[in-house]
C-alpha cells in the first residue's frame, strides 16, 4: 500500500475514502474558522482582530467550505462512492477513471479554497457572491467562481457517473423496488445536481466576466439587473439544500433500521412520495430566498405556497423514518445515537422552517440569525450528525477495525449539547432582531451575553467533534478487528469481508426474490 | 400520525377567538392595520402550531425508542407488512393533512403580505438613497437628513428606496420590515410609528462590504405638532442648501 496507488487508484472505496480525507479536512478548517468567529463576536466591538474584512474572509470562508468542501463531497463523494458499488452488488461504477477525475478535481477546489487564506485580497463576497458587491470588491471573485466551476464540475461527472451504474449495474435480482433508500435518495440528488449545478456556473461565471471583462449582466446604469443574480444563484442553492438533504436522510435510514432490526416503514411511500416529492418540488422554492430583495410581490406569493408543500414530501420521509422504530429492536450504538439525534435536530429545523416559509413572516426573520439558526439545525448540524452517523456505521466496513464505543458516545452528547446551546439561542436572538454576518454588534449589545453562550456551546460543540475524529484515526490504526457483519444487516455491502478486495467479491452476488435490505439478517 | 389530525380544531378554535383586531385609528381618524401588530399575531399562531406538531412527533418517537428498545423477547423488529390499501392510505392521509395546514398558514400569510404592500394613502412618502455606508433619506419639502429619520407618531411612513452602490437593506427590527435597496430599481416598504419620544434601531441586513455592521440609522418618533415645527424650521434652513449625494459621501468617508 503506496502513496502512488491511492492517488492513481480507480477503486471506487478508495476514490471514496479520499473524498472523505479531503472532505474532512476541509471539516477541520471551516470548523476552526467557526470557532475563530464565535471568538471575534464573544464581546461587542473587536475582540481578536480590528479589521472587519478578517471576519468577512472566515465567514466566507466557513460557508463555502461547510458546504462545497465537506457536505456535498463526504455525501455525494464518500458515501455514495463507497456504498453504491457495495449495495448494488456491483464491482466498481460504470466509469471508474471519470471517478477517479473526479476526485482530482475535488481536491483541487480544495486547495483552491484553502489558498483563499494566504492570498492577497482573498475573496469577501459571502458564500452567495451577490453583485454588485462581487463586482465592485477589492477582493478576489474570480478565485470564487474558479473554486466553484471546479467542485461543480466534479459533481456532474460524479453525476453521470452513478446514474449509469445504479442503471446498468445492479446485481442480477435486485430490482429498482429492492434498492436501499440511501441509493434512491442518491440517486435524487445527483439528478439534482446535473439539473441545476450548471445555472449555478452560469452565475458565478457571469459575475467574473461583469468583474473583469467589463460586460454588463448585473449592472443596471447598462441594462443589466442585479436580482437575475440572486435568481439564477438560489435556482441552484435551493436545490443544493436537498442534494445535502437526500443522501443524509438516506444515511438515516440505512441506520435506523438495521439497528431497529425492522423493515423500513411503508418503502415505497418514502421512495415514490419523499424521495420523488423532493425532487420535484425542489426547483419551485428558490424565490423564498428572495422575500425581501425587492421582487415584484406576486411573485413572491407563489412561492410561499410551493414552499411549505415541500412539507409534504419531507413529512412523508419523516413518518417513514418514525415508523420504522415502530415495532422494531432498538439498541443504541453510536452510529444510532447520531442518527437518533439527526431524527430530532432535523425536527427542530424542518418546522422553524415554515415560519420562513411566510412571505410576511420573513420580512421580519430573513437575514438575521434565526434564519442562521434554522438552516444549521435543518442542514449544517442535522446534516453533518447524519456524515458523523455514517462514518461510525460503515467504520468496520471501510477500515475492517472498530471504533471505540464508549468515546463514540461521549463525543456525540458533547456535540449535541453544544449544537442545541448555539444554534438555539442563535434562533431566539434572531427573532429579536440580530441581522447576521456582522462582524460587530455595537447597535444590538442586549445581546452580548447570549453570544457569550454560544461561544461556550461552540467550543463544547468543537471538543465533541475532535473526540469523534480522534476516535476514528485512532481506531482505524490501532482498532480491534471488526467482523464482516457487525450490526447484522441484510444489506449487500455487508456481505462481503471487511475491508472489501478490490472488486468487491470474489464471486458476484445475486439475490433471490424474498430478499430485501432491511430486517435481521438470516443466519 | 392519528394525533396529528386532532391539533387543527384546536389551532382553528385559537385563531377564531383571537381574530385579527390589531386595527387602529389613527390622529387623522382613519382606520390602519399596522403590519407589525399583525406579524405578532400570526407569529403566535404559527409558533403555536409547529410547537404541536413538534412535540406530537418527539414524544411519538421517544415512546417508540423506549418501548421497542431491544431487550430479552424483543430481540428481532416486527414492524407492519402494510396492504396496498394502507400503504395508499399512509401516502394520502398525511398528505391531506400537512396539505390542510400549509394552505392555512400561506392564507394567513397571504393576508399579512397584502397588508404589508398595501400602503395607507394618507402616509408621509420619504425618499430614501443607501450607500457605503449610510442611509440619505430626503423629505417632501426637501429637507435631508443622514442616518436619522424624524416621523410623527400615528402617521403611516413610506420609504422608497434606492442604491448609489451595492445592496442595502434597511431593517426595523422594531417595526417587523426590511427590504433591500439596490441599483436599478426602487424598492419601498412602510411602517406605523406610534410611541411618541422612542428611537428605534435600524440597520443594513444586506451585506455590503467591510463596514456593513456598522452601518446604522435610527428612527425618532416626535409628536405631530413637535415634527411640523422641526420640519418647518429645517425645510427652511436647508432650503437654500440642500447637502448633495457627493457631499453626502464625503461625510460618511470623514466619519469612518
Amino acid at each position: 500500500m503506496n502513496l502512488k496507488e491511492w492517488i492513481f487508484t480507480t477503486d471506487h472505496k478508495r476514490v471514496g475514502v479520499l473524498y472523505l480525507i479531503g472532505s474532512i479536512a476541509a471539516f477541520a478548517v471551516a470548523g476552526i474558522l467557526a470557532l475563530l468567529m464565535r471568538a471575534e463576536l464573544s464581546t461587542v466591538g473587536p475582540t481578536i482582530t480590528a479589521n472587519p474584512t478578517n471576519y468577512n474572509v472566515w465567514l466566507y470562508g466557513h460557508g463555502a467550505m461547510m458546504i462545497l468542501g465537506f457536505q456535498i463531497p463526504a455525501l455525494t463523494g464518500f458515501f455514495a462512492n463507497y456504498c453504491i458499488p457495495l449495495m448494488i452488488g456491483a464491482k466498481d461504477v460504470a466509469f471508474p477513471r471519470v471517478n477517479a477525475l473526479s476526485v482530482w478535481l475535488f481536491y483541487v477546489g480544495i486547495i483552491l479554497a484553502l489558498l483563499t487564506f494566504v492570498m492577497p485580497d482573498p475573496p469577501d463576497v459571502m458564500w452567495t457572491g451577490y453583485p454588485p458587491y462581487s463586482t465592485i470588491t477589492t477582493g478576489n471573485t474570480a478565485m470564487y467562481t474558479f473554486t466553484v466551476l471546479i467542485l461543480g464540475f466534479a459533481s456532474i461527472i460524479g453525476g453521470v457517473n452513478f446514474l449509469t451504474t445504479v442503471a446498468y449495474m445492479r446485481a442480477p435480482g435486485l430490482t429498482w423496488n429492492k434498492l436501499n433508500i440511501f441509493v434512491w435518495c442518491t440517486l435524487g440528488a445527483f439528478v439534482l445536481q446535473l439539473i441545476f449545478v450548471p445555472v449555478l456556473g452560469t452565475a458565478v461565471t457571469l459575475i467574473s466576466l461583469d468583474k473583469y471583462l467589463g460586460t454588463h449582466f448585473f449592472d443596471p446604469t447598462q441594462g443589466g439587473d442585479v436580482l437575475t443574480y440572486q435568481n439564477l444563484f438560489w435556482f441552484y442553492s435551493h436545490p443544493a439544500v436537498y442534494v445535502i438533504f437526500l443522501p443524509f436522510i438516506g444515511v438515516i435510514y440505512e441506520i435506523v433500521a438495521t439497528f431497529s432490526r425492522n423493515r423500513v416503514f411503508n418503502y415505497k411511500m418514502v421512495v415514490y412520495g419523499g424521495v420523488f416529492g423532493v425532487v420535484a418540488l425542489s426547483g419551485e422554492v428558490w424565490v423564498h430566498h428572495l422575500y425581501v430583495s425587492g421582487m415584484a410581490d406576486w411573485l413572491r406569493i407563489g412561492q410561499m405556497i410551493t414552499t411549505l408543500m415541500i412539507s409534504v414530501p419531507v413529512g412523508l420521509l419523516v413518518i417513514g423514518l418514525v415508523g420504522t422504530l415502530y415495532k422494531g429492536s432498538i439498541s443504541f450504538e453510536t452510529p444510532m445515537l447520531y442518527a437518533l439525534g439527526v431524527l430530532f435536530l432535523f425536527l427542530i429545523g424542518g418546522l422553524t422552517g415554515i415560519p420562513l416559509a411566510v412571505t410576511s413572516l420573513t420580512v421580519h426573520l430573513a437575514r438575521t440569525y434565526y434564519v442562521v439558526g434554522h438552516f444549521h439545525y435543518v442542514m449544517a448540524v442535522a446534516g453533518t450528525f447524519a456524515i458523523f452517523a455514517g462514518v461510525y456505521y460503515w467504520f468496520p466496513k471501510v477500515t475492517g477495525r472498530m471504533y471505540n464505543e464508549f468515546w463514540g458516545k461521549v463525543g456525540f452528547w458533547i456535540t449535541f449539547i453544544g449544537t442545541n446551546l448555539v444554534f438555539w439561542t442563535m434562533m431566539d436572538i434572531g427573532v429579536k432582531g440580530m441581522p447576521r454576518r456582522y462582524y460587530d454588534y455595537s447597535h444590538f449589545s442586549q445581546f452580548e451575553g447570549a453570544h457569550q453562550l454560544m461561544t461556550l456551546g461552540a467550543v463544547i460543540l468543537g471538543v465533541g467533534f475532535v473526540i469523534a475524529v480522534l476516535n476514528w484515526i485512532i481506531g482505524a490504526a490501532r482498532g480491534p478487528k471488526a467482523p464482516d457483519n457487525p450490526w447484522n444487516s441484510n444489506s449487500l455491502e455487508w456481505s462481503t469481508v471487511s475491508p472489501p478486495p478490490h472488486g468487491n467479491w470474489p464471486v458476484p452476488p445475486s439475490v433471490g426474490a424474498d430478499w430485501y435490505p432491511y430486517g435481521a439478517a438470516k443466519k | 400520525m392519528h394525533k396529528t389530525t386532532k391539533r387543527i380544531p384546536l389551532i382553528l378554535a385559537g385563531m377564531l377567538a383571537a381574530t385579527a383586531a390589531w386595527a387602529e385609528k389613527t390622529a387623522s381618524g382613519s382606520v390602519i392595520k399596522d403590519p407589525a401588530a399583525g406579524w405578532d399575531h400570526l407569529w403566535r399562531e404559527v409558533i403555536i402550531d409547529i410547537t404541536i406538531i413538534g412535540i406530537l412527533f418527539a414524544l411519538m418517537t421517544a415512546y417508540f425508542i423506549w418501548k421497542y428498545r431491544r431487550r430479552p423477547g424483543n430481540e428481532v423488529g416486527n414492524g407492519p407488512k402494510l396492504s396496498a390499501a394502507a400503504a395508499v392510505a399512509w401516502v394520502v392521509i398525511p398528505t391531506f393533512v400537512f396539505l390542510s395546514d400549509d394552505l392555512y398558514v400561506a392564507a394567513n400569510g397571504w393576508q399579512l403580505w397584502n397588508n404589508y404592500r398595501e400602503v395607507p394613502a394618507d402616509r408621509l412618502e420619504i425618499q430614501l438613497e443607501t450607500g457605503m455606508y449610510s442611509f440619505d433619506y430626503t423629505y417632501p419639502n426637501g429637507v435631508r437628513t443622514q442616518n436619522e429619520l424624524k416621523v410623527p407618531a400615528g402617521k403611516p411612513v413610506l420609504l422608497r428606496m434606492t442604491s448609489r452602490d451595492t445592496l442595502h437593506n434597511h431593517f426595523i427590527p422594531d417595526f417587523r420590515v426590511k427590504e433591500d435597496s439596490m441599483p436599478g430599481r426602487v424598492t419601498y416598504l412602510w411602517f406605523l410609528p406610534k410611541e411618541v419620544g422612542k428611537e428605534h434601531v435600524v440597520t443594513c441586513a444586506s451585506y455590503c462590504g467591510v463596514m456593513h455592521s456598522y452601518m446604522a440609522s435610527k428612527i425618532v418618533v416626535l409628536a405631530p405638532e413637535e415634527f411640523r415645527a422641526w420640519y418647518d424650521q429645517e425645510g427652511s434652513k436647508q432650503g437654500g442648501s440642500i447637502k448633495t449625494v457627493a457631499e453626502n459621501k464625503a461625510a460618511t468617508a470623514s466619519k469612518s
